[in-house]
């Protein structure tokens, strides 16, 4: 028998229903509104695909479990105990059709939070061996080379040194002692590095001291989106070992929403402990520096018509709702909201490990249809956000859509908008 | 059995067992639930989890944008047959001395016309729910006969009260005792199944705005 | 003793007038909801009728039933429907007594087997061979099957015969049952009520004298001219039950500006008896007119009801009290079946085997 079993799966599931869950399902009236705010069902009218019925097998555990009557029933041998075959059914549900954006949560009439029981149903997928297999790769390839596709230091540091000469500014790698510490997904290292560059340059500009560690730079945690805490927490203290080895005040999460969640929000109840440290997107930070009055605009304003696509992480799921805007209105001047904006944004499609599967591709470019009339409605040159992961997401949908659109980061967009002879270079950090 | 005795066994024996049922079924239930517990959340808060939860428990009762025009059904049925509800419920003069009686506490009550009309809405409302549950897809897909079963115990007493107050079909005796009964049956499905969300849909909406609440989210 | 008068020589020979007489049969007309013109028709029947003998048992009861009827003052059509039959046995109206009481029923169940009226007050207790209530020797039990072979029909006078009333009511120490639990075979009328209105008895009586027949009667036997609606539909204070306007105690405002009675407990709702349209003493008042609510006491166990000042739509037990009890033992159970939950969910923790990059390589192959 392989070391991933159903028994496992399902006392995995047990250790994740807590009292939130137990209410969820209490509560749940079958009222379908949650499939009402899924892109998966609203794009395909699939029914199988409303929220509540994807975390089916987690219900039937806790029933079967904490409940009473579901205890007595299974005692007489009147319900069904959840088998692979269930899980394998299921697996699609989980992991293709959900990207834990987390819609269905703020729309539930009974404040179901089903994004949570989604993320809590696949701990038991996870070690039943029923996760996917791109998801189980990249999980595999995180631990132990440190990234899920692969990067490893040297090629970091290649990026990083190109970056530096590109820009200009020397980027000082596993430098103790300064205030933040840079994390980068995949992405930002291999496709979208001029992100790196843009960072260096809003940093320098700002006066503040930064670092990005070779050690632990792989912001992308595959953990949480696989659904195993195990590997989840062994990723965070990777990088809580670094942050706390250098001393730095604040780590960054980089335009990446699951990384963000992964590490602000769900990293401290990972390991067991408040850190040390503060963590912000890289948006907050920038903010933060806005508001202190580090930042200073050239007068070349973007004047082409954008609008701003909210990673549904680092928005509903992160809080990070106003920050995006504020720097928007820094550098340009024709901004426009989509409609459902902020945290009542659709997602990208590829989230919560989407991107990482490839059978979701035909799925998840076919219920982009939902992005694409928001986009129609506004009729916008191009979309600035702040996730590398939509951007990678939003740029395929857009190509799959023969739609002519340029998507941007928000902090390269920033970057080059700033004015460099008013830089504070250190005067005010 | 006379319709007086069948009236005296509600007013009775049917609503004591319903009451006991009732009472330990949904402590049972609240207990099993709640004493499951929750981690303390270790991340730094930014704003107030308890803040969050309390808003939105009251905030979730505004359906969410867009919704609306989404799911026109669930939302204007949803509404009328709950507002009805609670209001043939909770202001029908005769309710409210059982709930004095029980309970101790007496609110003024609200003309007989108006909780007619509150009933008579909320009787449509359920009809409509109804047969939207057999005809949507995604309702009918989601539908157990469980949910029919709660929809049928939640119509009856809705629907003996309206007959009985009316003086129709039946004489008024046997109507009431099927009414009472049919609130008694109420009482007793309602521990063991999703007529708990009555009172969780406040632990649900808590636990999810506190979640929201602490990231500084404003659902 | 064959050779009966008519009702009609009868009357003649007590100097009652034939416009008396007519003016009673109006009267009796208009109780059982016929036209008026059926008056003449109903004095021809009545007439030409030999006085029919009656046998009245007494069972267990209070007298309140016979009281209720003496009550009324003479002339009346309560005393004149006496005058039309012949009151052969009644206990407490009968001069006669002992055995000569006894034979004198004996005899004229004899002679008018098949055609007599039975009437019957008070409930039959049956539990240990009906030894809780016995006349001259005999059950009440041994009494009524005796009494009720030859009679052509029965009426049960009040809520005891009718339904047992609070003889049965509850722990029914006596077994008491109605008239109708133990007769199968003969035609019941059922006049409900603790005690029935007079005017109620005497109107069935002169139904069934008038045309010979049983008149319709309700699921539970009682005659529906008089039992068709309920006090609540007919009661004079209804329109305040519709305005919402109610007597919260039996001095307020409320109470004297004659509102309705319901939230003090008045049975109305769920009593179907004629005291809103006939009243009683002779029309001068009934309970709720007097400023209480009604018992329900035409009802079947109108006693087991609960409490009188309790209206119909509460429960008749304090459950209150119940639910705190239920509520306790809920908590109790509850926490057991948390804390087992917990238990469980430990147990889930401790098997718990960490999740490794290696596993989930193995898995794929």
């Amino acid at each position: 028998m392989s070391a991933l079993n159903m028994e496992r799966g399902v006392k995995a599931m047990m250790e994740q229903i807590d009292a939130p869950i137990a209410s969820y399902f209490n509560s749940c009236v079958h009222c379908g509104l949650c499939a009402d705010a899924c892109l998966f069902y609203t794009e395909t009218g699939d029914p199988k695909y409303t929220p509540i019925h994807k975390v089916e097998p987690l219900r039937r555990v806790w029933k079967q479990e904490y409940t009473f009557w579901g205890k007595l029933m299974s005692t007489l041998g009147l319900s069904r105990r959840v088998t692979d075959a269930d899980l394998d059914a299921w697996q699609e549900l989980v992991y293709d059709s959900c990207t834990m954006c987390g819609r269905c949560s703020a729309v539930c009439p009974v404040g179901n939070d089903i994004a949570y029981m989604v993320r809590k149903v696949r701990e038991g997928f996870a070690v039943s061996g029923h996760a996917t297999e791109g998801l189980a790769e990249a999980a595999i390839r995180t631990v132990n080379i440190g990234s899920p596709m692969g990067i490893k230091a040297e090629t970091l540091k290649k990026m990083v040194a190109s970056e530096a000469k590109a820009s200009g500014i020397e980027i000082e790698l596993d430098k103790p002692g300064v205030e933040y510490l840079l994390m980068l997904s995949s992405a930002e290292i291999m496709q979208f590095h001029e992100f790196i560059g843009a960072v260096a340059k809003v940093m320098d500009h700002a006066g503040a001291t930064w670092t990005i560690s070779t050690e632990a730079f792989e912001a992308t945690n595959t953990g949480i989106q696989i659904g195993s805490s195990d590997i989840a927490r062994q990723l965070v203290q990777r990088v809580v070992d670094v942050a706390e080895k250098l001393g730095v005040k604040t780590v960054i999460s980089p335009e990446c929403g699951h990384a963000y969640i992964a590490i602000r929000w769900d990293g401290p109840n990972l390991i067991g402990r408040p850190y040390g440290f503060q963590v912000k997107h890289i948006v907050e930070v920038l903010d933060e520096f806005r508001a202190q009055g580090r930042l200073h605009f050239d007068d070349s304003k973007e004047d082409m018509k954008l609008t701003f696509h909210d990673p549904c992480q680092m928005v509903r799921r992160g809080g990070v709702v106003e920050q995006p805007r504020r720097l928007l209105d820094l550098c340009a001047d024709n901004f426009t909201e989509m409609p459902d904006s902020g945290v009542w944004n659709w997602c990208c499609g590829g989230g919560g490990g989407v991107s990482t599967n490839e059978r979701a591709e035909p799925l998840r470019l076919k219920v982009f249809s939902r992005k694409k009339s928001q986009l129609d409605s506004i009729g916008v040159k191009a979309m600035v956000t702040t996730c590398s992961n939509c951007r990678n997401m939003l740029e395929e949908g857009l190509e799959e859509y023969g739609m002519d659109m340029e998507v941007l980061s928000l902090t390269e967009l920033l970057a080059e908008h700033l004015d460099d002879s008013k830089a504070s270079k250190g005067a005010e950090a | 059995m006379t319709d007086m005795e069948l009236l005296n066994w509600a007013r009775g024996p049917a609503l004591e067992w319903a009451t006991i049922i009732f009472v330990v079924g949904v402590l049972v239930r609240f207990l099993e639930m709640s004493l499951l517990g929750r981690k303390p959340d270790l991340s730094e808060a930014r704003a107030s989890a308890a803040g969050g939860g309390w808003r939105t428990v009251w905030r979730r009762s505004i359906p969410a944008p867009g919704l609306v025009k989404q799911a026109p059904v669930v939302i204007y049925a949803g509404y009328a047959f709950h507002i009805g509800l609670l209001i043939a419920l909770l202001f029908f003069a005769p309710h409210i001395l059982l709930f004095k009686d029980v309970f101790g506490l007496s609110w003024p009550a609200l003309p007989f016309f108006v909780v007619d009309a509150a009933t008579v809405i909320a009787i449509v409302a359920l009809l409509v729910l109804l047969v939207h549950r057999l005809v949507n897809p995604v309702r009918r897909f989601l539908s157990s006969w469980v949910d029919y079963l709660v929809w049928a115990v939640t119509f009856l007493p809705l629907l003996t009260g309206y007959l009985a107050y009316h003086r129709m079909i039946l004489p008024y005796t046997e109507m009431l005792a099927y009414h009472m009964l049919s609130v008694a049956l109420l009482l007793v499905v309602f521990p063991f199944t999703k007529l708990m969300h009555t009172f969780t849909i406040f632990v649900s909406r808590w636990y999810n705005g506190a979640v929201s609440g602490r990231k500084g989210v404003q659902l | 003793m064959s050779k009966r008068p008519t009702v009609a020589e009868h009357l003649a020979r007590q100097g009652v007038s034939r416009r008396a007489f007519l003016k009673f049969c109006a009267a009796t007309a208009s109780m059982m909801a016929l036209p008026p013109g059926m008056a003449p028709a109903i004095a021809e029947a009545l007439g030409q009728r030999r006085r029919p003998a009656v046998i009245w048992l007494s069972f267990q009861e209070c007298t309140g039933c016979t009281e209720s009827l003496t009550r009324s003052h003479s002339p009346t059509i309560e005393s004149l429907i006496f005058d039309v039959i012949s009151l052969d046995y009644h206990h407490t109206l009968q001069a006669a007594a002992g055995d000569a009481a006894e034979h004198h029923r004996e005899r004229v169940q004899e002679e008018f087997a098949g055609e007599y009226l039975l009437i019957v007050d008070g409930s039959i207790p049956i539990a240990d061979g009906g030894v809780y209530s016995t006349i001259a020797g005999m059950t009440n039990l041994q009494m009524l099957e005796e009494s009720a072979k030859g009679a052509a029909a029965i009426v049960a006078v009040g809520s005891c015969a009718a339904f047992g009333g609070i003889p049965k009511a509850n722990p029914n120490p006596t077994g008491a049952v109605s008239v109708a639990d133990i007769i199968k075979d003969k035609p019941i009328i059922n006049v409900s009520g603790c005690p029935p209105i007079p005017v109620v008895i005497t109107g069935v009586l002169a139904h069934y004298l008038t045309f010979g027949t049983i008149p319709e009667l309700d699921k539970l036997g009682r005659p529906t001219a008089f039992y068709g609606e309920t006090i609540h539909d007919r009661c004079y204070r209804r329109p305040f039950y519709d305005q919402g306007k109610f007597a919260k105690s039996f001095d307020d405002a409320g109470a004297r500006n004659g509102w309705c009675l319901y939230e003090l407990g008045c049975k109305g709702p769920t009593t179907y008896n004629a005291c809103a349209t006939t009243k009683w003493n002779e029309g001068t008042s009934w309970p709720v007119e007097s400023g209480h609510g009604c018992l329900g006491c035409s009802e079947p166990d109108f006693w087991d009801a609960g409490s009188f000042y309790k209206a119909v739509s509460m429960p008749i037990s304090d459950l209150g009290k119940l639910g705190l009890a239920a509520a306790a033992a809920g908590a109790v159970a509850g926490v057991a079946v948390g804390l087992h939950n917990r238990h469980v969910k430990a147990g889930a923790k401790a098997a718990h085997k960490p999740l490794t990059a290696d596993e989930l390589e193995g898995d794929k192959s």
